[in-house]
């Protein structure tokens, strides 16, 4: 690259837009943590101690939102367990295993990441739920929630462990075949574990995408506001609850839905902070 | 969204000036009639030249807005109360709420009790009511709808007695929910419901207290859960807003009202 003591006019154009833009993005993020704030903190003054207990009757002061937390947790750590290792092993297997299938299938994967989630949420609906409800009524659950939703971040988690794969330099494989190692020990000792750090953020993404997932889990969920018992149990999570009551919502009660939405952004915080602790902050998320 | 959206962008004319204020109307309340109304009113409009803002917020709101001159009529889903005779009602349409269960169900009218002992969780089998060995799935609905209110101020319950299995926004997600599901019972908008079963939706519609579940009943005063859509003002009224109450009452708008699966009051 050239560098120049004074840079052109394009150049200090091109710049000044970045600074822009980044600035934008800073704003409207920090507008929306404003604007939550503004709206949630009298209210959170008021009942700031019962949001942790599990009884949401907003039609009679009473807001605890902790079965919906958890709701949310839940739903979102499920499908994750299940898309995750499906998408890492399906990534790696069309790689190195079946290349011919990569192209087609990585396609037909694109495909399904341009699904709408609503879409996903009226399948779960009319195919999934029944289907549930005749081994384990109501059918509308935890589990239907979780399988929808890990239907919805599979196609991009494994895209992401596909181009993190791609990156790995190709002379480990070329060692690795000099060494005569098997595939599998390659993919288990040496490739997996470098592409390790790029995989995990990839898949911490779809996790938050999952925690604020709304239409498709509204669909499917039950929204019953309860503690996630067992996997057939409905759970409400706090985007279906925000979706469900908001349109109806006046005064006190319209607040505390503000406020789920600070928790929602906290929670989501939380979880971020955590998985680059467990990453050792090698490098901040792309 | 839209309504408001709507308000907002009239709110904003309004301002600039382009309409002198007289020539304006302010709705605001129920959220239940204001889809309805937005779609009036815009026909009435298109018609007059007349300036409709319509904004909904429950009809709690409606009542204080026009109690407080904020709004020349207020939606109020509901009939007035004891306390509020300082208003003038005008019904401009009925809607009912009826029990529903998947047509395969072949469960016989339920009691006033049995459909409490349902929803409260005490009932849990259809075999106790004559059918399958089958848990009772509950359809109920979410916080602050007023098919909701309703339904549990006619069974004198409280939210909080109400175990549910499944809790819904929208009438066509309680239609889905219970058509798929053939031990399923829930609550919708008459209208929706009779529309659907016409439509080869799998759903029976419960007669209750003797009174099928009809548009018929509904029209006639029969049907027990049912309750009247009105508008409510305060004093003498403006001159566009009598305008626009003989525009509501016109038959040829009748299709509008059943579009929204409500039943045009008649005079």
């Amino acid at each position: 690259m050239l560098t120049t003591s004074s840079p052109p006019r394009a150049d200090r154009l091109l710049s000044w837009g970045l600074r822009l833009a980044g600035a934008a993005a800073v704003l409207v993020l920090g507008g929306i943590v404003l604007v939550l704030l503004m709206q949630s903190a009298p209210f959170l003054l008021d009942h700031g101690s019962d949001l942790w207990r599990n009884d949401w009757q907003p039609g009679q002061a009473r807001y605890g939102m902790a079965a919906m937390v958890a709701g949310s947790i839940v739903v979102s750590v499920l499908a994750l367990l299940l898309a995750g290792p499906l998408a890492v092993l399906l990534a790696a297997w069309l790689r190195y295993f079946a290349p011919a299938l990569r192209r087609p299938m990585l396609a037909l994967v694109e495909l399904m990441a341009g699904i709408p989630s609503v879409v996903y949420g009226l399948w779960g609906m009319l195919v999934l739920v029944p289907w549930i409800n005749q081994w384990a009524p109501p059918g509308a659950s935890w589990l239907a929630a979780s399988l929808v939703l890990a239907l919805m971040i599979l196609p991009l988690a494994l895209l992401v462990t596909d181009t993190a794969l791609g990156q790995l330099p190709v002379r480990y494989l070329q060692a690795g075949q000099a060494l005569s190692l098997s595939r599998v020990g390659m993919l288990r000792r040496v490739l997996l574990p470098q592409a390790g750090a790029s995989i995990v953020s990839g898949l911490v993404l779809q996790f938050g995408r999952a925690l604020g997932e709304t239409m498709a889990v509204l669909m499917v969920a039950g929204n019953v506001v309860q503690w996630p018992g067992s996997l057939f149990d409905p759970v409400r999570t706090l985007t279906a609850n925000i979706a469900l009551e908001m349109a109806y919502a006046t005064g006190d009660h319209r607040v505390a839905l503000f406020a789920s939405g600070l928790l929602l952004l906290l929670v989501t915080a939380l979880l971020l902070l955590l998985s680059w602790r467990l990453r050792g902050e090698k490098h901040a998320l792309a | 969204m839209q309504q408001k959206m709507w308000g907002a962008l009239l709110c904003v004319l309004a301002m600039m000036g382009c309409q002198p204020a007289t020539d304006k109307l302010v709705i605001t309340g129920s959220s239940t009639i204001a889809p309805l109304m937005a779609e009036l009113a815009e026909r009435f409009e298109a018609q007059t030249g007349v300036q409709v803002d319509v904004q909904s917020g429950g009809s709690g709101r409606g009542i204080s807005d026009v109690r407080q001159g904020l709004a020349d009529l207020g939606m109020v889903s509901r009939a007035l109360k004891q306390d509020e005779q300082d208003l003038a009602g005008h019904v401009i349409a009925r809607d009912g709420i009826a029990l529903i269960v998947h047509a395969e169900n072949p469960v016989a009218p339920l009691t006033r009790d049995q459909i409490i002992a349902i929803y409260t969780g005490k009932l849990d089998s259809w075999s106790l009511l004559g059918g399958a060995d089958r848990p009772i799935t509950v359809v109920h609905k979410a916080d602050g709808r007023s098919t909701q209110e309703l339904f549990l101020e006619h069974f004198g319950l409280d939210n909080d007695q109400v175990r549910a299995d499944l809790v819904i926004g929208e009438n066509q997600q309680g239609i889905k929910a219970v058509a798929g599901d053939p031990y399923a019972i829930g609550y919708v908008s008459i209208g929706t419901a009779v529309y659907e079963a016409d439509h080869d939706v799998p759903l029976r519609l419960l007669p209750l207290q003797g009174v099928p579940a009809s548009l018929a009943a509904l029209e006639q005063g029969d049907y027990p859960l049912s309750r009247e859509l009105n508008l409510v003002s305060r004093g003498e009224l403006k001159r566009q807003a009598k305008a626009l109450l003989d525009f509501l009452a016109d038959p040829a708008q009748a299709e509008i009202y059943h579009a929204y699966y409500f039943l045009p009051a008649t005079r």
